[in-house]
């Protein structure tokens, strides 16, 4: 059996943490747009085959998947600002664990505003 | 013991691989790096282009309920909103697919299993792009099939 080694400054700490997500929201959001272009382009199959397939969106099912999507995307976004912070303003590494709770906090302001509005308007009365 | 292997995205000459550890067994020139500085460049942009096509098709009005395909003909009737989705799209695919490239390098081992990931992903990143740039510039707000209107659609009053 290989032993754990023993603490480093990155694995299993935040930033390592931050990185598996951001990797992961980065695919998510990469196969989500692959679909979502091919969904747009129904504009040029017809009006009625596009108006037919955006129908689908609008379920409540859906609107939950849409609420997962935008919480993927904003904390990819956040957190590459942060990457981008790190790499290029000259205290960003010292401060790459103070940026990640901003990212957290921003991430939970602007995707829980995200989400009372979108879901209100998908599942509220129509 | 744990092996820490050679990156396989890398320049053979640039210092920082020794050839005999290069994977690929070819320069790949500046490539690499322009790469680097092209994902922060395109990121930047990208929060303002997505956050602003979510917030204009999702937050305002009637949000979700709103879309349909006179949607999408109001947005695209105004050069603006079509330069701003040319630009989502492009940025955003190749953005993606250059994220996608380097995940496949990390993780696919044999030589042969990454030369096919990659030929799917530029395969499929080319068609995208060449699809969704067409959608936006060819896109008529009142399609006719065999002289007839389709319905759904905005047609000038005759
Ligand atoms: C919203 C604005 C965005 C920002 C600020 C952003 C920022 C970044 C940055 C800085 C990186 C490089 C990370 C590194 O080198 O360690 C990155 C990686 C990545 N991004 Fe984005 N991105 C954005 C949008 C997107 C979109 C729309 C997609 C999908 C189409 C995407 C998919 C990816 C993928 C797959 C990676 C590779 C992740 C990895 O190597 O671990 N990103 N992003
Ligand atoms: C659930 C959330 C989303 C909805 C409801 C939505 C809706 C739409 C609609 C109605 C259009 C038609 C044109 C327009 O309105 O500008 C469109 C086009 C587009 N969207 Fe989205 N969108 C969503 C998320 C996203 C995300 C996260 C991205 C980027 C990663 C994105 C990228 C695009 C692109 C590139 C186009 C142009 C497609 C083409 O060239 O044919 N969308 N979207």
């Amino acid at each position: 059996m290989p032993t754990k080694p023993a603490g480093t400054l990155y694995r299993g700490r935040e930033g390592m943490w931050s990185w598996v997500g951001h990797r992961i929201t980065g695919v998510v959001i990469f196969f989500f747009l692959l679909v979502h272009v091919l969904d747009t382009s129904l504009v040029r199959v017809s009006p009625e085959a596009y108006t037919a397939v955006i129908g689908a969106y609008k379920n409540p099912l859906m609107a939950i998947g849409e609420t997962g999507l935008v919480a993927a995307i904003v904390f990819h976004a956040f957190n590459g600002l942060r990457v981008i912070a790190i790499d290029f303003w000259k205290k960003g590494a010292k401060y790459q664990r103070q940026m990640l709770w901003t990212v957290l906090i921003l991430w939970v302001v602007v995707f829980g505003a995200f989400a009372v509005r979108h879901l209100s308007l998908a599942l509220g009365g129509h | 013991m744990t092996t820490i292997e050679s990156p396989r995205s890398g320049k053979i000459g640039s210092g920082k691989i020794a050839p005999k550890y290069n994977r690929s067994g070819h320069s790949r020139g500046n490539f690499e790096m322009i790469a680097w500085l092209f994902m922060r460049l395109s990121g930047v942009v990208l929060v303002v282009l997505i956050f602003g096509h979510l917030f204009v098709n999702l937050m305002v009005g009637q949000g979700i309920h709103a879309i349909d395909f006179g949607f999408v003909a109001g947005k695209w009737a105004d050069p603006f909103w079509q330069f701003w989705d040319l630009a989502m799209l492009w940025l955003a695919m190749l953005h993606g697919t250059n994220g996608v490239r380097t995940i496949i390098n990390d993780y696919a081992e044999r030589d042969a299993t990454r030369f096919w990931l990659k030929g799917v992903l530029y395969a499929a990143a080319f068609v995208i792009i060449i699809l969704g740039t067409l959608v936006i510039f060819t896109f008529n707000p009142c399609p006719v099939v065999n002289g007839v209107q389709l319905p759904g659609g905005f047609c000038p009053a005759p």
